[in-house]
């Protein structure tokens, strides 16, 4: 039986529509991601999930459960991490937790024992009296990791976990999520972040204007619409583009600047490299930013 | 969509009501000085001050001496200001600023919750500034012994009338400094004309009528027969009024509350 299990989901604002008809399904086990730029709908997807937001139109079964007839059961055993700072800034860290664990039902010593635990695996131990307000960005989020692990979830939903954290901070976060994906937690994240995606996730779709655009695993999407394989080069000749033009190469012309998608080591690449690459050129992998900017389109929004 | 569902509140609602008694707890000092003070600031300008102007009030065939007849709506007023404040700016603040309700709505309790959770501690918060009240006013003499004790389970049922009306603004502000509106063309006038200052008896028909429709009123009634004995109205009618205000405006402030949350 699958964790998520979402058809037809539409929402819709007034006249505008958030997300237009999205399904997909999520395995147990799965470490599961919506990509899309801001305002594509993955955070109205989310709060579907977690029964937060009511559905216009679909079907949306949680643990095989209906969201709408039994809200309560499902929302008893999934762990929400929301991407504002929900965090209760009159309690202490350890107050944060134990607190939230009364919301469950949870057994007072159960939910200390808990606490004491997530405080550990988070690195929260030594500031367990701190008032909220005095922790770090980092910190702060690691907390509301903690606390949306505190009943023990069997699905935890992470909305955008790591924007506005620093570099340290970020892969902190990234490892304690990596510990909990090993011992089989089922994670539903929303990210525009790429590498994110590409280090965390098994699968994952790329959403936007509320639509989803692709599915896949990393590096099924990077082959698919992108390639293993890619070089850039800056300020290109005519010489170049008609090179492009006569062999047909699969390319986006940004003007100033030409990205080629290639087979890794294949005879267009060996055939770049002696022929164009006397300027600036750059040989790397292709990635999911590639993809998502394939898709998504490179103008700026609004 | 957004329907209020009565079917799913259940008493969950108890650990939203914890929660704001630990932060209350973290300032109980502060929470506790101003009911203890606030009275005795009020009997003192109005005894030492005012009561040399007006020789007595003639209030229910009695002739008091007039700090005797306002010290009972101080209780009263009390209440009001506790249990409003409670679900107009503070609510606000944990809704809009604090998002501890968005936090709370991703566990197993619903908003329907969340909003009983606050309207009864608001009351609850009323109830405790009440009792510390007659601390003062009990020994002072301005409230009857044991009979004004009566007035801290009182001033539950008037803080849930008083919250609840509050929680209904909150529902349908969009930015906290419009609670300036209800406070000034609500609150102010019938903090003034509820019989608190001057006996709504001796104020023309007309305007006796709106005196009857604040809730205020019927409390500085109810108060005033608990604290002195003597009263103008009947005290099941005014129990009744307040009641009915609650459930009136309990449900209008779930129905404003939800559309505002949940989106």
């Amino acid at each position: 039986m699958n964790i998520i299990e979402a058809r037809h989901l539409i929402k819709r604002f007034g006249p505008f529509t958030a997300v237009d008809d999205v399904s997909f399904a999520v395995a147990a086990g799965e470490f599961f991601a919506l990509l899309g730029p801001n305002g594509a709908g993955k955070t109205t997807t989310i709060r579907m999930i977690y029964g937060f937001s009511p559905l216009s139109a679909g079907e949306l079964a949680i643990f095989g459960l209906d969201i709408g007839a039994d809200w309560r059961r499902i929302r008893s055993r999934l762990g929400v991490c929301q991407q504002e700072n929900t965090l209760d800034p009159d309690l202490t860290v350890a107050q944060n937790l134990l607190i939230y664990s009364r919301y469950f039902e949870m057994k007072p010593a159960v939910a200390r024992g808990r606490a004491e635990e997530l405080l550990e695996f988070f690195a929260l131990t030594g500031r367990r009296g701190a008032k909220v307000m005095e922790l770090s960005g980092g910190l702060a989020k690691r907390l509301q990791l903690a606390r949306a692990l505190m009943a023990e979830p069997e699905l935890l939903i992470l909305d955008e976990p790591t924007t506005g954290l620093d570099p340290q901070s970020r892969h902190q976060v990234w490892d304690r999520l990596l510990a909990l994906k090993k011992r089989g937690l089922t994670v539903v994240l929303t990210t525009h972040y790429m590498d994110e995606a590409e280090h965390l996730c098994d699968r994952l779709v790329i959403m936007d204007h509320g639509r989803i655009i692709a599915e896949g695993r990393p590096r099924e999407l990077i082959t698919r619409h992108a390639a293993e394989s890619v070089i850039e080069i800056e300020g290109p000749g005519e010489e170049l583009k008609g090179y492009i033009r006569e062999h047909q190469v699969e390319h986006d012309d940004l003007g100033e600047r030409i990205i080629i998608y290639a087979e890794p080591r294949g005879e267009l690449e060996r055939q770049i490299r002696e022929r164009f690459c006397v300027a600036s050129c750059r040989f790397r992998a292709g990635n999911l930013e590639d993809v998502f900017l394939r898709l998504t389109g490179r103008g700026l929004r609004e | 969509m957004n329907r209020v569902r009565l079917a799913d509140i259940s008493l969950r609602f108890r650990h939203i009501w914890f929660r704001n008694l630990i932060t209350y707890h973290r300032i109980w000092k502060v929470n506790f000085l101003v009911p203890l003070l606030e009275p005795a600031f009020y009997i003192m300008a109005f005894g030492l001050g005012f009561s040399g102007l007006i020789g007595g009030v003639s209030y229910a065939g009695l002739q008091l001496d007039y700090t005797r007849f306002m010290a009972p709506a101080l209780v009263a007023t009390a209440c009001m200001w506790n249990a409003f404040f409670e679900t107009t700016y503070t609510s606000f603040v944990r809704m809009y600023y604090q998002k501890t309700f968005d936090g709370i709505l991703a566990t197993p309790v619903c908003v329907e919750e969340i909003i009983v959770a606050e309207i009864v501690w608001a009351a609850s918060k009323a109830m405790a500034a009440v009792a510390v009240m007659l601390v003062v006013l009990i020994p002072l003499g301005y409230a009857n012994f044991p009979g004004a004790l009566l007035c801290i389970p009182l001033a539950f049922v008037g803080g849930l009338a008083f919250a609840s009306i509050g929680m209904f603004f909150t529902g349908i502000i969009p930015t906290i400094d419009m609670f300036n509106l209800p406070i000034f063309l609500f609150i102010t006038p019938m903090f003034l004309f509820s019989g608190t200052f001057f006996p709504v008896s001796g104020i023309p028909a007309w305007a006796g009528i709106f005196s009857l429709l604040f809730p205020l009123y019927h409390l500085v009634e109810l108060t005033r027969f608990l604290c002195i004995g003597a009263m103008e109205s009947r005290p099941l009618l005014n129990l009744g009024y307040l009641l009915l205000f609650t459930l009136v405006f309990g449900y209008l402030a779930l129905g404003s509350m939800k559309r505002k949350l949940i989106k």
